[in-house]
């Protein structure tokens, strides 16, 4: 059975030899909806996808354009260490900015734990310098044995040990996203296996009639997968669309809200749910093919 | 062009057809008879390879039936016009398009066809029923119709079931006279069938040979007939 063969007869059509299976039966319902509810659960699993990468180079960029000194030093060496800290922030290449930061605004920080009435001034809590990278970023273990000669009080914290968790946890989200497109598409291609079968028992009389004058089972697999490869490509049409205007009229995300109300797609990536139908289609007909051919080898 | 040597076939334990030797040559004119459940649908389902034997061989056109892949039995099945005993329709298609589902099963283009199976359906007297469904049609049409399904690629030999079993008398004669007329145009006829009153008649037109299956066996029917 040649599949280009195939390919072409789906794309061209041959009425004759769709007609010599009845349209109508209960899976032709089964697969359109069937396709149908699987390409909206995969438009949301891509969308879920997309939600998650725009989140992870969130959290990324949000931490990796900044990075803190924590330093603690005894009393008296306090300001000369920030003081050199300073200075080799200053000469270090790839640091746009480098600030000390207020009493007032470490307290804010430690509000949300302690109470806006810390005496930061009794306890000993280090002092912290603020640092903006540039794009290129900095070389942080360069810093890192710059600053334990000259300032040795002073620790790095480049933020890589909050950004790593987080970005993993994106990472692993979107897998789950992609995860969950291939079970919809393994699902999809079960029930049209399941679906053809049924099909194909269904209509047993006409195989052996079709047998009786001659057609090979070439001829009779290719009527069935054209109509359930056609039939899937309808189903997850409809179900994509629907899907892309429930997408379409979720409340938008604004500022720092939550993530599922970024759930959607932007710009360029609304074109990425389009490919839905035709994925559903090409498992349809690799299903059906493979189950037809099965199942006519086993009758007689 | 088919033969059956020394084909024996068991059924549910029992031997329906023992040591069945039979030559059909080109161009001639057989009658298979016998009481029902003798097996003359299993013989003429051997012919057109429905049916693999349980010992034995069956030829056609030259080859070992078991030789032949699907593919290969799809492409014998061409050369050979079966008139199922039930005809075998597809309901769902006009009668017409039931004509022609031996071209279109075999990539043929139809439209060329046209002439073919006008004359077809003229020559079997169903012209006015083209474009009805089978279920629409009586007996004798669902029979005739089923003739010319078998014959419309020109199939080097006719296997038929029983083709008077469900028509009246004059119906018979007519299907008697489209095998008769098929057979001098060199197509080599096998017809199963209980009708001696047919077979009767159309020795009387053909030289025809009677086969009889008793017990398995297949022998030439003597002067009782």
């Amino acid at each position: 059975m040649s599949v280009i063969s195939d390919i072409g007869d789906l794309m061209l059509g041959d009425a004759r030899a769709d007609r010599v299976v009845p349209p109508t039966g209960f899976t032709a319902t089964l697969t359109l909806f069937a396709s149908g509810a699987m390409a909206f659960l995969a438009v949301f699993a891509l969308a879920l996808a997309f939600a998650t990468g725009r989140l992870a180079e969130r959290w990324e960029g949000a931490l990796a354009q900044s990075a803190t000194i924590r330093l603690s030093a005894p009393d008296g060496e306090v300001e000369a260490q920030i003081e050199a800290a300073l200075t080799i922030l200053g000469q270090t290449p790839g640091v746009a900015s480098a600030r000390v930061m207020s009493q007032a605004e470490q307290a804010a920080l430690l509000a949300p734990w302690f109470g806006p009435d810390l005496p930061l001034d009794l306890l000993p809590v280090p002092r912290l310098i603020e640092i903006t990278e540039t794009g290129a970023g900095f070389d942080a273990e360069g810093l890192r044995f710059r600053l334990a000669g000259e300032a040795p009080g002073a620790v790095l914290d480049d933020h890589s040990r909050w950004r790593r968790p987080l970005a993993e946890a994106a990472a692993r989200l979107r897998t789950l996203g992609v995860v969950s497109l291939g079970l919809i598409g393994g699902a999809m291609g079960a029930m049209i296996t399941l679906a053809a079968g049924a099909a194909l028992s269904a209509n047993a009389q006409i195989i052996g009639t079709l047998r009786l004058v001659g057609a090979r089972d070439v001829f009779i697999a290719r009527a069935f997968v054209r109509r359930f490869t056609l039939r899937a490509a309808a189903g997850s049409a409809v179900g994509t669309a629907a899907a892309m205007a429930a997408i379409a009229v979720l409340p938008p995300a604004g500022g720092e809200t939550s993530f599922l109300t970024g759930l959607g797609f932007r710009g360029l990536e609304w074109v990425w749910p389009l490919a839905v139908p035709v994925v559903a289609a090409i498992v349809a007909f690799w299903a059906t093919r493979l189950a037809a051919l099965a199942r006519l080898r086993t009758l007689p | 062009m088919i033969e059956l040597k020394d084909v024996g076939m068991n059924y549910g334990g029992g031997t329906l057809l023992d040591g069945v030797s039979l030559a059909l040559p080109q161009g001639s004119f057989h009658f298979l008879t016998g009481p029902s459940g003798a097996g003359k649908t299993t013989l003429l389902k051997l012919c057109y390879l429905e049916l693999r034997p349980t010992t034995g061989q069956v030829e056609v056109f030259g080859e070992p039936a078991g030789n032949l892949d699907r593919d290969g039995v799809a492409k014998a099945r061409r050369r050979i016009g079966v008139v199922h005993q039930d005809c075998q329709f597809l309901d769902h298609l006009p009668i017409v398009e039931n004509i022609a589902l031996p071209l279109v099963v075999a990539g043929r283009d139809t439209a060329a066809e046209a002439g073919n199976l006008a004359e077809l359906l003229a020559w079997t007297g169903l012209t006015h029923r083209a474009e009805a469904l089978p279920p629409e049609l009586s007996g004798g049409e669902r029979q005739r119709a089923a003739l010319a399904r078998a014959v419309i690629m020109s199939p080097e030999i006719i296997v038929a079931d029983e083709p008077t079993g469900n028509v009246d008398w004059e119906m018979s004669q007519r299907l008697l006279a489209l095998l008769l007329e098929l057979n001098r145009m060199g197509r080599s006829v096998l017809v199963a069938t209980h009708d001696l009153t047919l077979i009767r008649q159309a020795k009387t037109k053909v030289a025809a040979r009677v086969l009889r299956i008793r017990n398995g066996k297949v022998e030439a029917a003597g002067a009782d007939l």
